[in-house]
């Protein structure tokens, strides 16, 4: 008879876009007892710095802001949570767009939503202009048998 | 913890190694120093190599991009070299493999 193995994390850091890599590696880090394949921990990777670097570059105009990551497990079913109280997104379905970009300069793929629905299971984005925006994403890790 | 930023100017043909791990900010980074560097030597080639590059996010396709376009405003060519698996089918989703060349298996160098 095996039980449910639950964990939760919260990390809160600066909207300082160094801190994209401390994300990745703190939800890669959480990620480990859930015995992940390589692949499945870069996807996890990938969209968490994705919704991070939402988060920095898109949500605030400053880094004393803050942003809040929530990570939680249940069996092998993974919620990763990125939560910032910046801008906020007015039109969530054109912002989900594959190519759409606020910032038309040159160096914007717009591709940022679009990989974390590539990368994993499921993809949740409430968000209020002026108050925010959380992103949700749920991901089943196969795991690699016989690690 | 930044990494230094490698590159080889031989004729018109300037090579990058791009960053261990290629995200937002490191993004920036590079694009400050490629913009300057195509600037200054006014290259028609530019290869960026992703041999030791093991994360990419969407940043990586917008520092191509943006490259690529200022090359081709001038009438040269970007190539990839070295391209992971993983990093080619982000180039694909992102339309990078239209206006790039890219060259290099993931496992094989030839």
């Amino acid at each position: 008879m095996s039980e449910t193995v639950e964990n939760h994390m919260e990390l809160r850091f600066e909207a300082k876009s160094v801190n994209e890599s401390l994300a990745r590696m703190a939800v890669a880090a959480f990620l480990t007892d859930m015995n992940p394949t390589l692949s499945e921990v870069d996807d996890v990777k990938t969209a968490v710095s994705e919704a991070v670097t939402n988060a920095i570059v898109h949500g605030y105009s400053s880094e004393k802001e803050q942003v809040v990551i929530r990570c939680s497990r249940r069996d092998q079913l993974c919620v990763v949570q990125v939560e910032d109280e910046g801008v906020g997104i007015s039109d969530v379905k054109q912002a989900r767009l594959p190519f759409f970009t606020t910032k038309p300069e040159q160096n914007r793929s717009g591709m940022g939503f679009s990989f974390m629905e590539t990368f994993m299971d499921q993809v949740e984005v409430e968000s209020t202009p002026g108050r925010g925006t959380k992103v949700t994403m749920t991901k089943y890790i196969a795991g690699g048998n016989g690690r | 913890m930044e990494q230094d930023f490698r590159y080889q100017v031989t004729g018109d043909c300037l090579v990058v190694q791009m960053p261990v791990e290629l995200d937002q900010h490191m993004a920036d980074a590079v694009i400050r120093e490629l913009d300057f560097l195509l600037d200054s030597y006014g290259v028609h080639r530019l290869v960026f190599d992703f041999e030791d590059t093991t994360f990419m996010d969407s940043s990586g396709l917008g520092v191509v991009i943006g490259r690529s376009k200022k090359l081709a405003y001038i009438g040269g060519i970007t190539y990839a070299i070295h391209v992971s698996d993983r990093i080619r089918r982000m180039f694909h989703a992102g339309g990078i493999d239209k206006i790039v060349e890219i060259m290099g298996e993931a496992n094989a160098d030839e």
